[in-house]
């Protein structure tokens, strides 16, 4: 990269100079738009901020023209509360009662994979910061992880980094972490993948917008100083596969301080408090490149920059390295010039270091000088709005439809309750159903005091509205055996099953962001299976009519020609209008009936059942019937509302066998099981009656007492209900008793539960 | 009643700490670090966090904070001072409570509901409960292990100045199960686990009962409260 100034004024006379676009990322006719975009040959520093803005990562250049659907498969209904759509940091849904959510889920993958502890860090940090950038208070995290197979020694280098870097961040934020996913299948092994998630609560008329607007006013920069990491994260790292022979790639990551976060946090909320800002636009992904081109393309379209005000944290750093620093706890905001004394008050009160680096124009250019000299004259939104859009070639994999006829329903069977015992604690103990609190007591879900369900419930839930109690709920799905199955339908099951997870708790669900983790785009197959779950996905969402608010796509997850499973992670949010209403996932009393909600179909494929036993994978994920869904959690919600129930568990990975096992460890009030109606109702043996996958079954505690009010809401809703068993016994005799299957005690299921991850990663 | 509640720079559980005062009967005032003014409080709270990113020792740079000179000094001459977790270091780190508190031994962040007993009921912040009652209270750090010379454990130990001590696990390697402390006076107490988490049913620890339901902690609140009123 050059040292010495390469002008605007001098590039045109230098048509023939070499520039490194190709070690940068970009391809030679992305390079040679560019040229044309111009008229001239870029400066080195605008191919810096072209390169960075027009990764996959930035650009979303593969990913476009599917993602338009989730703007254009839309009801009326599903903009009713929507304040802010897809295309802002983050989206925003009005709750009610002069309240907004937002919320958003990000990857942070090929960072955590090089170095986890930071990479995991900086992913919450980064998302928060988006949160944030909208005018909102965060007030939780979650994250989705999938690490490769435990046994390879490889794995808990990743799951210790990974886990302290969340802990250590969120913790240190103040934020609670609230739920989340993880699961390890050898798929990830050398793909893992991180993804973040923030929610953050405002009060309507404190919305803020990333725009730069108002001719004149200032350009700020503050937060931490700008260094040297990071650099060329996103179009390096995010946009290319791992090359097992390349070189280290560390100097890539960036490097996190979740205390100047913190602090950025209380101070930015104070400014907005105040009204000092008119935009604001946290520095992610591309840097400074990124901040000054949208926001510039989102406001009157033109900036002045003067880089030398930047504060920098290592002054050898060249205008190229600048732009595209990835430091980390950094904002941009614009501030008008007669309040810019009040700005610096406030954020000299925090000790937030701060830079004014130039204002506004009408040029509809983004014009930056460094050293004196002009080294970049640019229409701003042809970096950051107008970069290429590709149309991949697409092509139905040779493999599916061989995979798609290996149906788990032949596979062997246990054929006696002994066997179906030992099946079942098989499936307690497996790493992908075991307790997880060797992970999650490493999280702090107190902090705030609105906490109102965490992990292990099947969603987690936070007070909004100290007074009224208004809150949300917000859960995450995703399983990539079911996208390896068939993308589009595990697309519409993670939706189905976040949906499901808020619904059990007593909310509403009312929105979706999504994470989209997928492998090369430039593989054929890979795109079809992209473009497949984008479609379902999209159709599932105006089917169950909730918006798209927001998401991100992480390509790339392949190492040589290993792709990950098409891993779509599906975020519900869910309103509820007081969180005193929620509804725990486990039974807490003894001697309530316990029902199940919904129909058991013959489905093993795909299932945690197929992958412990069998270790298999094959045939056609189960059916979904959103319909069903939502009838269900209207049901839910119904049954709520009347405070019927006891506690709600969702049926998904492992059944009904792994919804029992969880409900008798958590509060240790055992079971009383029959499966008899279940098997001569639905027409299925016993194996499926524990261990299949079907959706749109719920598992539910009921009092004695509203037994006939709980079968009236069933039966005016049309919806198949069974009483399957009634809760029974507590301390050293807890037991779940399958009736004329197996007895296992309590304890011997919470034991194999936690045995696990401790043995691999204790 | 008053109670202040100081905000350092990375203090994370400040507002939670005012809302449990609130729930005991009292008027939460926020104080900053930065200024010289207790605003006349007849209590006040050090919260819970990781102040100046636990850089150099946890608490340190936070006990050298302007307020804090204020917070020495009244503390001094009798005021009701209560560290929690993050705020037990900086009274350590203050030298109003003897000994240290280091990384957890087994080198991770932890959180867990914790039972701990009421060793001492006599302090300005404890007389709610009664002597050697086992309560349910939060706790959530990464650096907890508390550490003394056996010189000064023996005078904690034989002058009642344990106040609070875990049961069942000893989450943090602390010395003797020592999860809070008091000054011989019985007005500074500081203690690991948080109480401003368990004051809200619906938003507590579990308990045998329910889910959430833990409410141990509103006593040391209400404690304070009914010292200061008499």
């Amino acid at each position: 990269m050059a040292h010495v100034a390469d002008t605007v004024e001098n590039a045109p006379a230098t048509p023939e100079k070499e520039q490194p676009y190709a070690a940068l990322g970009l391809k030679p006719d992305e390079y040679a738009k560019i040229r044309e975009i111009l008229g001239r040959r870029p400066t080195s520093g605008e191919l810096a901020m072209y390169s960075v803005m027009w990764s996959e990562h930035c650009s979303y250049k593969s990913s476009k023209i599917y993602l338009r659907q989730f703007g254009q498969k839309v009801s009326p209904k599903m903009k009713e509360h929507l304040m802010v759509g897809m295309g802002e940091n983050a989206g925003v849904v009005d709750i009610g009662e002069g309240w907004a959510v937002t919320f958003k889920v990000e990857s942070h993958n090929h960072p955590s994979y090089i170095e986890p502890f930071q990479g995991a860090a900086t992913g919450v940090g980064g998302i928060v910061r988006d949160i944030i950038s909208m005018g909102a208070r965060p007030v939780a995290v979650m994250d989705q992880l999938r690490f490769g197979a435990v046994e390879n020694p490889d794995t808990a280098r990743v799951v210790h980094g990974v886990v302290g870097g969340i802990s250590f961040y969120g913790n240190c934020l103040g934020l609670p972490n609230i739920g989340g996913e993880t699961y390890f299948d050898a798929v990830y092994q050398g793909n893992p993948l991180v993804n973040a998630l923030a929610v953050g609560v405002l009060r309507h008329e404190d919305l803020h917008l990333a725009n730069a607007s108002g001719v004149g006013n200032k350009v700020v920069l503050f937060g931490a100083r700008t260094g040297g990491d990071g650099i060329g994260g996103a179009s390096i790292l995010a946009s290319d596969s791992f090359d097992k022979t390349g070189p280290t790639k560390r100097p890539a990551v960036q490097v996190g301080d979740p205390f100047a976060e913190k602090v950025l946090i209380e101070c930015c909320l104070e400014l907005y408090k105040n009204e000092l800002v008119e935009g604001i636009q946290d520095l992610g992904a591309a840097g400074i490149s990124c901040a000054t081109s949208e926001l510039a393309s989102n406001g009157d379209g033109g900036m002045f920059v003067e880089l030398d005000n930047v504060l920098l944290r290592d002054p050898t750093l060249t205008a190229e390295e600048i732009l595209m620093s990835e430091s980390q706890e950094r904002m941009m905001a614009v501030v008008k010039p007669e309040k810019l004394d009040a700005f610096m008050a406030v954020v000299n009160k925090w000790d937030v270091e701060t830079s004014v680096l130039g204002e506004v124009t009408d040029t509809g250019r983004l014009i930056i000088h460094h050293g004196g000299e002009e080294i970049v004259n640019v229409d701003p939104r042809t970096v950051a709005i107008d970069g290429p859009v590709y149309e991949r070639p697409v092509a139905y994999p040779s493999w599916i439809d061989e995979l798609n006829t290996k149906t788990a329903a032949v596979l062997p069977r246990a054929t006696d309750g002994a066997g179906l015992k030992e099946q079942f604690l098989q499936l307690v103990a497996s790493p992908n159903l075991a307790d997880k609190s060797l992970i999650t007591d490493q999280y702090d879900y107190y902090v705030m005091g609105n906490t109102a369900l965490a992990f292990p419930d099947d969603a987690g839930m936070i007070r909004v509205d100290e007074e009224s109690g208004l809150g949300f709920s917000i859960a995450t799905d995703a399983n990539g055996r079911y996208c390896q199955l068939d993308p589009y339908e595990g697309a519409r099951l993670a939706l189905a099953e976040a949906f499901r997870n808020v619904a059990v708790s007593g909310a509403t669900p009312m929105a979706v962001t999504d994470c989209l983790n997928f492998g090369s785009p430039e593989d054929p197959e890979v795109m079809w299976q992209f473009s497949r779950a984008v479609e379902g996905l999209a159709d599932a969402c105006l089917e169950m009519e909730i918006p798209v608010t927001g998401g991100n796509v992480s390509f790339y997850n392949q190492t040589g020609t290993n792709a990950i499973h098409p891993t779509p992670v599906v975020g519900v949010l869910g309103v509820i209008d007081d969180v005193a209403r929620r509804i725990p996932s486990s039974w807490q009393d003894e001697g309530q009936h316990i029902y199940l909600l919904g129909i058991t179909r013959e489905e093993l494929d795909g299932s945690a059942w197929a992958n412990t036993i069998h270790q298999h994978l094959g045939g056609r994920p189960p059916q979904v019937d959103l319909g069903r869904e939502m009838e269900l959690a209207s049901l839910i919600r119904g049954a709520s509302l009347e405070s019927l129930i006891g506690s709600a568990h969702d049926l998904s990975d492992g059944g009904l066998a792994q919804a029992l096992a969880e409900s008798v460890i958590r509060f240790g009030i055992g079971a009383r099981v029959w499966l008899d109606d279940i098997i001569d109702r639905d027409g299925i043996d016993a194996t499926n009656a524990l261990f299949s996958e079907s959706t749109s079954r719920v598992l539910v505690s009921v009092p004695r007492e509203d037994d006939v009010k709980f079968l009236g809401l069933c039966e005016a809703r049309n919806y198949p209900v069974l009483r399957i068993g009634v809760t029974d016994g507590t301390g050293a005799d807890a037991a779940l008793e399958v009736q004329g299957q197996f007895t296992v005690s309590v304890a011997e299921v919470r034991e194999r539960s936690a045995a696990t991850l401790p043995k691999y990663f204790g | 009643m008053r109670i202040g509640v100081i905000t350092f720079p990375g203090s994370l559980d400040d507002r939670d700490a005012q809302r449990a005062i609130s729930l005991a009967g009292a008027e939460p005032v926020a104080l900053w670090h930065g200024e010289h003014d207790l605003h006349g409080v007849d209590a006040i709270v050090l919260p819970g966090g990781f102040s100046y990113g636990d850089y150099l020792r946890c608490g340190a740079i936070a006990s050298h904070s302007p307020i804090m000179a204020e917070v020495i000094d009244a503390a001094n001459k009798g005021l009701p001072v209560l560290g929690i977790c993050n705020g037990f270091q900086m009274l350590v780190e203050a030298h109003l409570l003897p000994g240290g508190l280091i990384r957890n031994d087994h080198g991770k962040f932890v959180r867990r509901d914790q039972v701990i007993r009421v060793e001492n009921n006599t302090t300005a912040w404890t007389t709610d409960f009664s002597a050697g009652e086992e309560i349910v209270i939060p706790l959530k750090n990464g650096e907890g292990g508390y550490i003394a010379s056996d010189e000064t454990l023996k005078q904690l130990e034989g002058d009642g100045l344990v106040a609070f001590r875990y049961m069942g696990v000893n989450p943090n390697g602390s010395l003797n199960d020592i999860a809070g402390l008091t000054n011989a006076r019985g007005n500074v107490v500081g203690l690991m686990p948080h109480p401003e988490h368990a004051v809200e049913a619906g938003f507590g620890p579990n308990t045998d009962f329910r889910m959430r339901s833990g409410v141990d902690g509103l006593k040391v609140f209400t404690s304070v409260l009914e010292g200061v009123l008499s």
